[in-house]
Order: structure tokens, then sequence, then C-alpha cells
């Protein structure tokens, strides 16, 4: 099977601090691949490393068969590697309508609009928020438009960081079945990370486990479920390990 | 009888007043706007911002004047305005970029620096006597149902207009305008749907020269300038204060406001208190709403 994305002996570091000490990983075409992990085990560095938002100091990265480490985000998302990060990152006073065309902005020629609606298809609740500005809309609201924007670009395979983070469970649900219904239905290919190990090995073929930097397990699904270690740290304590939120926006200080 | 004579006429002594600060207002309120632009896209304040305006009007001299390059007025101001939008775009791509992630007093000393080296070069190429840039409105008025206007007023109210009317046609109507107001929004965001931020960034510091160009030929063409009327921008940096610092109407409102203060007070109040009439604006403001003043830069953050 087509390998869409090749990651191999990445290591990033903020400053001194090393935050991925020689990953490696493969996202088959059509796939959705998990990385399970505890807090600070640097998911959304890898994620931030393979978007080209943070620049390897070591290793290579390939997508679609290309070189992409060390690229522009702008570059990478040309390409057709959508990111959407952890933490509902909209553009606050902007509307609906237009959040959802920046995440066109790459793209040449037509469909946007065709596009748009497809969005609004799986998201109803965008449709009807449309002219509002994405600031007002509620966290569960904002975390669709970013998927929503995501979508936008078309892109072969998309990155989805903490998608419930914050979600009520009724919520979750409904996004990772949308999630699962656009890899089915559209063929997009995902790299998910998700706190919630139980519904992100329900979601995923196959799954990785980050641990402080390090891939320490793989498998697919069945197998990670199965596992005892899984069980014990990522399954049993599902309930703990989520997370209010927390987040605070560090703008600007990431790069 | 006396006392009806008067009374119109002070009248229009005082629309006279007004509308003459209401003109050097929109001239404020314009640098106030490049402050703005580049606060919003870089989340800096460029302190060089009134250099900029002061070696804008002298590009637009050393277009248009007889003695230098003698272009058409027009024609001389549009390419000067192009010159400085390089020269902007330019300063950011080889000097501010350098300093992208350093603490934001890094970028204060660069830009208080720069604004030196800005005078300096004024300096060196039109040297230190005021020059009179030659328009061809100078001197000219007309006559309003007994109040005089100088043509010049009128032209830097009606060019302000024109000017914030395309300038908000930009961010609304483009695509590279909606980029860059995505830019200043979020710029993680920004980067991740493919805005290319430090283009984009480059492009704002652009704009800004190029309306720093255009509020220096206003400047100009009320009377002679030299390298130092870029100390304007500190009463343009109160007037974007004024208005909140994260908005461009506010920054005309705040540039117009002290603008229509500034002659008032001259005429009112005992002397002194017209130069200090700006500042004083700005205390009370920040004294009275400041939560309002930078409300948007808060809301931003949560
Ligand atoms: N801007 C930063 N500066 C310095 N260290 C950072 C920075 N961002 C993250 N780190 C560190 O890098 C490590 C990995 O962080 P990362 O955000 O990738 O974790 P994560 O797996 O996404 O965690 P979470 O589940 O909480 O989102 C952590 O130890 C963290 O403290
Ligand atoms: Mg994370």
């Amino acid at each position: 099977m087509e390998s869409v994305l090749e990651v191999r002996n990445v290591e990033t570091y903020y400053g001194a601090i090393m935050a991925l000490r020689g990953v490696s990983l493969d996202v088959k075409a059509g796939r959705i691949v998990t990385i399970l992990g505890a807090n600070g085990a640097g998911k959304t560095t890898l994620m931030k490393t393979v978007s080209g938002l943070m620049d390897p100091e070591k290793g290579q990265i390939r997508f679609l068969g290309q070189r992409i480490d060390g690229l522009d985000p702008d570059r990478i998302v040309n390409m057709g590697l959508a990111h959407v990060p952890e933490g509902r990152e909209v553009f606050p006073y902007l509307t609906v309508a237009e959040n959802l065309r920046l995440g066109a902005y790459t793209r040449k020629g037509g469909g946007i609009a065709e596009d748009i609606d497809l969005v609004y298809a799986y998201f109803p609740i965008l449709k009807e928020r449309r002219g509002q500005v994405a600031g007002t809309l509620s966290g569960g609201q904002q975390q669709m438009l970013a998927i929503g924007r995501g979508l936008m670009a078309r892109p072969r395979l998309m990155l989805l960081d903490e998608p419930s983070l914050g979600l009520s469970p009724l919520l979750t649900q409904e996004i990772f079945a949308i999630i699962a219904r656009l890899n089915e239905e559209q063929g997009v290919t995902m790299l998910l990370v998700e706190q919630n190990a139980h519904i992100a090995l329900q979601t995923a073929h196959e799954g990785y486990v980050l641990e402080l930097g390090r891939i320490v397990m793989a498998g697919t699904s069945e197998e990670l479920q199965a596992s005892e270690d899984i069980q014990e740290f990522y399954l049993g304590r599902q309930g703990e390990t989520q997370r209010a939120q927390k987040r605070w926006k560090r703008r600007k200080t990431w790069r | 009888m006396r006392a009806e004579a008067i009374s119109p006429r002070r009248g229009h002594d005082v629309i006279q007043l007004l509308i003459g600060g209401i003109a050097s207002g929109c001239i404020y309120g314009l640098v106030a706007l490049g402050f703005v632009l580049i606060y919003k896209a870089t989340e800096g304040v460029n302190f060089a911002q009134g250099d900029m305006m002061m070696l804008g009007a002298f590009i637009a001299l050393g277009c248009v004047n007889s003695g230098y390059l003698g272009l058409a007025f027009l024609p001389g101001v549009l390419l000067a305005a192009a010159v400085m939008g390089g020269i902007g775009y330019g300063i950011d791509r080889l000097v501010v970029r350098r300093i992208f992630g350093q603490p934001q007093f890094a970028l204060v000393i660069l830009t208080i620096a720069l604004g030196f080296v800005l005078r300096f070069v004024a300096g060196t190429i039109w040297g230190y006597t005021p020059l009179v840039l030659e328009t061809p409105y100078a001197g000219q008025a007309v006559r309003i149902g007994g109040v005089i206007i100088g043509v010049e007023d009128i032209i830097t109210i009606l060019v302000t207009a024109g000017l914030t009317l395309l300038l908000w046609l930009f961010f609304a109507r483009t695509r590279i305008g909606l980029a860059a107001q995505a830019a200043s929004q979020n710029q993680l965001a920004a980067y991740i749907v493919g805005i290319p931020v430090r283009r984009v960034n480059s492009l704002i510091w652009g704009l800004s020269g190029a309306v720093a160009t255009v509020a220096g030929v206003l400047y100009a063409s009320k009377g002679a300038i030299d390298p130092n009327i870029g100390l304007l921008g500190i009463k343009a940096f109160a007037a974007a204060v004024i208005g909140g610092f994260g908005s461009l109407p506010g920054a005309l409102l705040g540039g117009i406001l002290i603008g229509v203060v500034e002659p008032l007070a001259a005429r009112y109040l005992p002397g002194g208190f017209s130069q200090m009439s700006p500042y004083i604006l700005m205390l009370i403001v920040l004294v009275t709403r400041p939560a309002g003043l930078f409300s948007q830069i808060q809301a931003k953050k949560v």
C-alpha cells in the first residue's frame, strides 16, 4: 500500500529541550492512524513538525514521496496536507464562511463554493451560523469549524490534534463519527492525536504510542486494544486522562 | 445691531477652525493608521512611522519639484508612494524579520534607531533647511457662505476619506486583505491554512509606507518640510492610543479628535494647553477607558 507520510528518526527541540527523540512512523493511504501518549509526550510537537510549523533538527519527513522537512507550512499545505491544530485555532473576528474560505487559501481554480456546501453537509450547525464571527461560536462549534477549514484544502492527509478537547462525550462521539465518515466517503487519510484512547482506537485502523518523545509501541487498533500495557495505562484510566479545557493560547512563541 | 454683526462672523471663525482641525487631524489619523497596521500585523509598534511620513514627503518632493525630477504632481506622488511602499517592504524583509521572535523591546529599539537613520538619510539628501513641496493647489482657498476654506484642507479631508475607503475595500474584499486580517487575528492558524505570513507582514509594512507618504504629502501641502517633521509621529501615536490601538477607524477618529482639540485649546485655553492637549486627551482616555482601549486585543487572547 502506498505510503502517504513517512517520518524517519525525527528529532525536534524547543531550545535545549528535546521534545522528539527520533520518531519514525508511516501513514498509508486511506487509513486512520492514531497517536496515543500522555500529556507532554510530544504529540503536538510531532504534528507541528510534520506540518512545517517547526523544523526538525534531524531526520526526514516524506509526504507523497517528497521531502517536506524544513519546508514552510504554506508549501506543505499546498501539497495537500491539512493540519487541524490543538485548541480551536479559528480566526475569531472573521465569519464562519470567511474562515472556511481561508481554508482553501492555497487552492487554485474553482469548486470552493461546492466544498463549502460539503462542509455544511457534514456540519449543518456551521451553515446555520455561517454569518456569525467565529470567536462567538461555542467550543464544539469552533472545533467543527477548524475541521471544516482543514477539509477546505482538499487534503490528501489530515492531521487532527485532539479534536475532542473540551467537548462533551456526546459531541466527541459525533465528531469521531464524522471523522470516520470523511475517511470512508471522501477518502481522506488521517493522522489523529487523541487523549481518549478508547474512541481513538475504535475509530483508527492502527496506532502508535508515544512516550517522552519516543515511539514505544505500534500496531493495529485490535493489537493495541488487546495489549495489557495499553489497557492499563490508556484504556483503564480513560476517565482521568480526559482533561478539562486548560489551554492558554500562546501566540508567536512557538516558532 | 453690533452683536448681530459679530456673532455670525464668530460662527464662521469656529467653523474655519474646525475644518482646519479636521484636516490636520486627518494627517495625524493617517500616521496613526500606519502605527495600527503594523501593530496588527506584527504586534509591535513602529516608532519610525513619523519618520516614514517625513521620508515619504521628501521623496514626493524629489519626484515633483522642478529642481528635482519635476514630474507632474499626481504621477509624482503616486511614484513616491510606490517607492516608499518598496522601502517599507524592504525594511521589514531585511531588518525587522531578522528579530522575529525577539522580545518586544527589540522592535522598539530597532524602530527608534531606524527613525534616526531615516532622518539622517533625508538630511543628507535634501539638507536641513525647510523646503516647500510644489503643489498645484498651493495657497488657494474657496469661500462657502462666508467661510474661507483652504483647498489643501478640502483635499486632505477628501483624500483621507478616499484612502480609508480603499483600505477598507482592500481588507474586506481582496484575498490578500482577508489573509492579512487572518494573520493578525491568529498567526498559528494563518500559517496552517497556508498564508505566507511573513510575506503578508512585509506587504503590510509596504502599505504603511505608502499611507505614510500620502500623509507626508498632505502635510507638506500645508507648509515647509524638514527632516524633523517626523516628530509629529508622537501625536499620531497618542491618536492611535486614543483610538484603541487595534482599530483602523479608531486611529482615524483619534487623529481627528486631536486635530480638532488642538486649535480649540489654543483659542480658548491659556497658552501651553494646546501643545499638551493630545497627551492630556490620551491620559484621560487611558484612565477612564482602560478596558475599552485594548478591548480587542484582550478579547483576542481569551
Ligand atoms: N513552546 C515550548 N517551549 C518549551 N517547551 C515546550 C514548548 N511546547 C512544548 N514543550 C515541551 O515539549 C514537550 C512535548 O510537548 P507537546 O505539546 O508536544 O506534548 P503533547 O503530547 O501534545 O501533550 P498534551 O497531551 O498535553 O497536548 C513537553 O515536555 C513540553 O513541556
Ligand atoms: Mg498536545
